[in-house]
């Protein structure tokens, strides 16, 4: 004690009440809270699988519904006990293909603007303008699709004598995809200007054009971190229900003609929500089956991406 | 000096001149469709809010914006009706309202909990990685597999009677609050990340405990950014329809919710609700909704991208 | 008083016995704290990882006296001095082996309580690192947290004075700290290890980033405060290392095992006029005149 103290002056050395004698009740509370904390997130994991695991298995037992029957089945009628989610697949995969083809060129191309050509001031409007877009609930995109975009389609092609039904997957696919836009072009930017400096300079010392640069040397090296940014809209689109749900309806049927409505799983989930199905019955199991087949699909989806961005950060570190 | 070029070589200069404007335009174009589709969309929901009868010409700014004002007061005071003359959103406002707390007072302390935890407690290894993947996947979980999840935990408690919330306040802020978790855990994670580690080394050094240097050093230095991703997070919340269908957010309430226990509609349910009537009426009604759901949710995100842009100079050092 | 106390633990027998390094020598004999070393390293090897970095370092720093630590870059002087408030603590896979005794308490084994140590031990960094907080906040901050009762304004200027910083900042405590210049910005940082009144404060390399009147004001102070406090510098000034030090330890790599580690180990340790007229170690001569390092 009186090495310690000695150094200090001895009018000092009565000050200092030193810590306090709850600091390490302190120091063990606060660390087991947040520790509680992050395990929520991971009791959330569990409990999603836990739900839609064990109400499935209801389903199929309830429902003597075969696996293979459930997937592959073309007739969704749960009144008549029949449950095949064919129609649903067919439906997610319209509305997720058709709104790929609209969004991702277009979040690419912007992208690709957004990092390469745009001078500084511009960028500085059209990032957090692109921003603000992606906050924009998904009804108000589905309302949309009933206000503008299938009124515009009748009036394009019904003149030519193409039926078009208020519900349709064309329109659908167009505001699932501007409603993804932002999404393509914030995450592939990220990963276009995060390509280093140096090799642009490369390019250009060797002649080549900006566009050159920008197609033949910033885009493959950025190539794998923008095919990350495709597969997760994709799995947003396929996520996607309230857009679908007032753009594209609920009837379940596999069909060719986009100007027809279709059912996709998000949208079956809220019908048989919607609906008079009673607790417990298969048809309010269904909605556990099919969401089960949505939450694999979407986590197949993320997980690839995130595989696909890994290989990218390795190139780089 | 100058060699004579060899024959060798065929720049194709006029081609590749041409074709990198050419590309430009077409990418400029591209980033462009996002503010077009943001005005077009505001731009047709105010026009479809003001195209009831006895319109003025859309000329005449000032009349326009205060039959708007008139209308949109109008849609705040009343409540769900039958009737389009006398319909609004104000139990849906209030019930959005009471969401947004429940949410703020959930998800922000558990989100920031475990992102610290993360960042500045758990040793890198095993859990760490498995904890981090838990969140990655649980932001591209589609919304309605939260109501699924919602649904099944807290309105019906897996048929527990005793155990289960039924369809109130309580279990819409829950459910919402586990679908922002992720969002407010990685912007809070970005933002410890970029607190400079001689912060903390300088604080440690003058015989601060883990926690103290937390407190008055580090989560100081990274608020703005904590603050931009809760508020992201927070009008998410506000914006979501799917997972409160499935939770119970009713459309047809007609009193105000009490407290946490009651039940309850929000605003964007409401919104559906109306969007889904043929009649034009309920169509202006829900628009105006919309916009109303609309500014609230631009103007939330807007000062959250002001913070981060005005603060995101990391501290030197 | 109520000072932290730092649990007493016998030296000897707390230590796993390295394997490849020559058996501690039994535990330094208890002497009385004032008259012994007041930090001390016997046998001190540390590992990053799976690397060793500092190999069997036997070092006994003397009380009011102000010690340097010169040597290569990468040699593990950082290394040594982190190792003195157990600032590797932080790194995670860094681990010692080995004694430390600070006023003849072994340092290194778990019971002893690292934040206590390090209000004890204070450290300057090499890049000045003050909190992005007020300069009266940065100078307090330290002292409330360990408790201090007595008044926080007089603390405050005691310790800007001793830092000779307190005549250029007194009328604008308020201001950001960050807002000084980088000479300033060291000078508050020694100015908030004096305010929680450590015992020893190590310096690493604290004169880097500083211009030559800032280092002179600086190497002022630490003559200043030699009488109160013990100093360990590590600096790649030679000149800095004979102005202000009376001891000097001069580390070096271990020249066996260039292939792949280079190991630092400590070549000598003796008085600084010694060290510097008379070198005893060929690798120590010639790292001082410039040949290698
Ligand atoms: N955090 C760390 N992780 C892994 N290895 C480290 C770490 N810090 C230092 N090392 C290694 O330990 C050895 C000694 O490093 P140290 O920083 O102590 O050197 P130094 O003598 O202070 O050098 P300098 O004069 O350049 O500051 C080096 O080989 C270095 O690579
Ligand atoms: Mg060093």
């Amino acid at each position: 004690m009186s090495a310690l103290t000695r150094h200090i002056p001895a009018s000092h050395s009565g000050l200092w009440a030193g810590p306090s004698r709850f600091r390490s009740l302190t120091e063990a509370g606060v660390g087991a809270f947040l520790l509680l904390c992050a395990t929520i997130t991971v009791l959330t994991t569990a409990g999603i699988i836990l739900v839609l695991g064990l109400e499935t298995l209801e389903f199929f037992e309830k429902s003597k519904v075969g696996l293979l029957h459930f997937l592959t089945g073309t007739v969704l009628n749960p009144e008549g006990g029949k449950y095949g989610i064919l129609p649903l697949i067919w439906g997610t995969f319209q509305v997720a293909a058709g709104s790929s083809v609209i969004a991702l060129p277009i979040g690419l191309l912007s992208a690709i603007y957004l990092s390469e050509y745009a001078p500084s001031r511009v960028r500085a409007v059209l990032k957090p303008a692109l921003e603000l877009l992606a906050g924009i609930p998904t009804i108000v995109y589905g309302y949309l699709a009933l206000l503008l975009v299938t009124p515009v389609l009748k009036a394009i092609f019904e003149p030519m004598g193409i039926p078009v039904s208020t519900f349709n997957v064309a329109s659908a696919c167009i505001v699932v995809g501007v409603m993804i836009i932002p999404l393509v072009s914030s995450l592939s930017e990220d990963v276009l200007s995060a390509v280093p400096r140096g090799l642009r300079e490369a390019g250009y010392a060797l002649g080549a054009t900006k566009f050159e640069v920008s197609t033949r040397i910033v885009l493959p090296a950025g190539l794998s971190g923008v095919m990350a940014s495709f597969i997760l809209a994709v799995s947003r689109a396929i996520g996607e229900t309230m857009a679908v749900v007032l753009a594209a309806g609920m009837r379940p049927q596999i069909t060719l003609n986009p100007f027809d409505s279709c059912e996709t799983m998000t949208t079956y989930i809220v019908s048989v929500t919607g609906g008079e199905a009673s607790y417990g019955s298969p048809e309010y199991l269904s909605l556990f089956a099919v969401g089960m087949a949505l939450f694999l699909s979407t986590l197949a989806l993320n997980l690839l991406s995130e595989i696909v961005l890994r290989r990218y950060r390795e190139v780089y570190r | 000096m100058s060699r004579p070029a060899s024959s060798l070589y065929e720049p194709h200069r006029r081609i590749r001149v041409l074709a990198g404007p050419v590309f430009g335009a077409a990418c400029f174009l591209a980033t462009l469709t996002g503010v077009v589709v943001l005005s077009v969309l505001l731009g047709s929901i105010i026009a479809t809010v003001l195209h009831r009868p006895g319109v003025h010409p859309w000329y005449d700014v000032a009349s326009n914006t205060r039959d708007l004002y008139e209308f949109l007061k109008a849609l705040v005071t009343r409540v769900r009706s039958r009737d389009p003359a006398l319909a609004g959103f104000r139990i849906g406002i209030v019930g959005s309202l009471w969401l947004l707390v429940l949410v703020a007072v959930f998800a922000i302390p558990v989100g920031i909990g475990a992102a610290v935890f993360l960042e500045e407690y758990a040793p890198p290894g095993r859990l760490r990685r498995v904890i981090q993947t838990n969140i990655a996947n649980l932001a591209g979980v589609p919304s309605i597999v939260y109501g699924i999840l919602g649904l099944a935990l807290f309105v019906r408690a897996f048929g527990l009677n005793r155990l289960a919330l039924g369809p109130t306040l309580w279990a819409g802020g829950l459910t919402l609050g586990l679908l922002i978790l992720p969002v407010i855990v990685i912007a809070t994670q970005e933002a410890l990340r970029t607190v400079p580690s001689s912060l903390r080394q300088a604080a440690l050094a003058l015989g601060a405990t883990h926690w103290q240097v937390i407190r008055d050093h580090v989560l100081p230095v990274a608020l703005p950014g904590i603050l931009t991703g809760t508020i992201l997070g927070l009008s998410r919340a506000i914006g979501e329809t799917a997972p409160l269908l499935m939770v119970g957010a009713a459309g047809s309430i007609l009193r105000l919710p009490r407290g946490p226990g009651d039940r309850y509609t929000a605003l964007p349910v409401e919104i559906y609700n109306y969007a889904k009537e043929p009649s034009a009426e309920f169509s202006t009604i829900a628009a105006g909704g919309i916009l109303i759901l609309v500014v609230l949710l631009l103007s939330m995100n807007a000062v959250a991208i002001f913070i981060r842009n005005r603060y995101s100079r990391s501290v030197r050092g | 008083m109520s000072l932290p106390e730092i649990p007493v633990v016998s030296a000897s027998s707390k230590v796993p016995a390295p394997s490849g390094v020559p058996a501690p020598s039994p535990a330094p004999a208890p002497v009385p704290p004032e008259a012994g070393p007041v930090l001390a390293a016997y046998h001190l090897s540390v590992w990053y990882g799976t690397s060793l970095a500092l190999k069997d370092v036997t070092i006994e720093i003397p009380r009011n006296q102000i010690t340097a630590l010169i040597g290569p870059s990468g040699c593990g002087k950082s290394t040594l001095l982190r190792c003195f408030n157990r600032m590797n603590d932080l790194i995670p896979g860094a681990r010692t082996e080995g004694v430390i005794l600070c006023d003849g308490k072994e340092i290194t084994s778990p019971d002893t309580d690292p934040v206590a140590l390090r209000r004890r031990i204070g450290m300057v960094f090499q890049k000045p690192n003050p909190f992005p907080k007020s300069i009266h906040e940065n100078v307090a901050w330290g002292a409330r947290i360990n408790g201090y009762r007595g008044n926080m304004d007089d603390l405050v200027e005691r310790s800007l004075r001793r830092a000779a910083l307190w005549d250029e900042v007194k009328d604008k405590l308020h201001r950001s700290g960050m807002d000084l210049s980088g000479g300033q910005q060291q000078r508050l940082c020694i100015a908030r290890t004096l305010a929680v009144e450590p015992e020893v404060i190590l310096m690493d390399e604290p004169c880097s980033a500083l211009d030559p009147i800032s280092t002179a004001r600086v190497e002022d102070l630490m003559d200043d405060l030699k009488s109160e406090y013990t100093i360990v510098i590590v600096t790649h000034n030679m000149q800095q290392a004979r102005r202000v030090s009376d001891m000097t330890a001069c580390l070096m790599l271990d020249e066996d095992s260039r292939d792949k580690n280079r190991i630092g180990v400590i070549a000598e340790f003796s008085s600084t006029d010694l060290l510097f007229t008379n070198p005893k170690d060929p690798r120590t001569e010639a790292y001082i005149t410039g040949r290698i390092g």
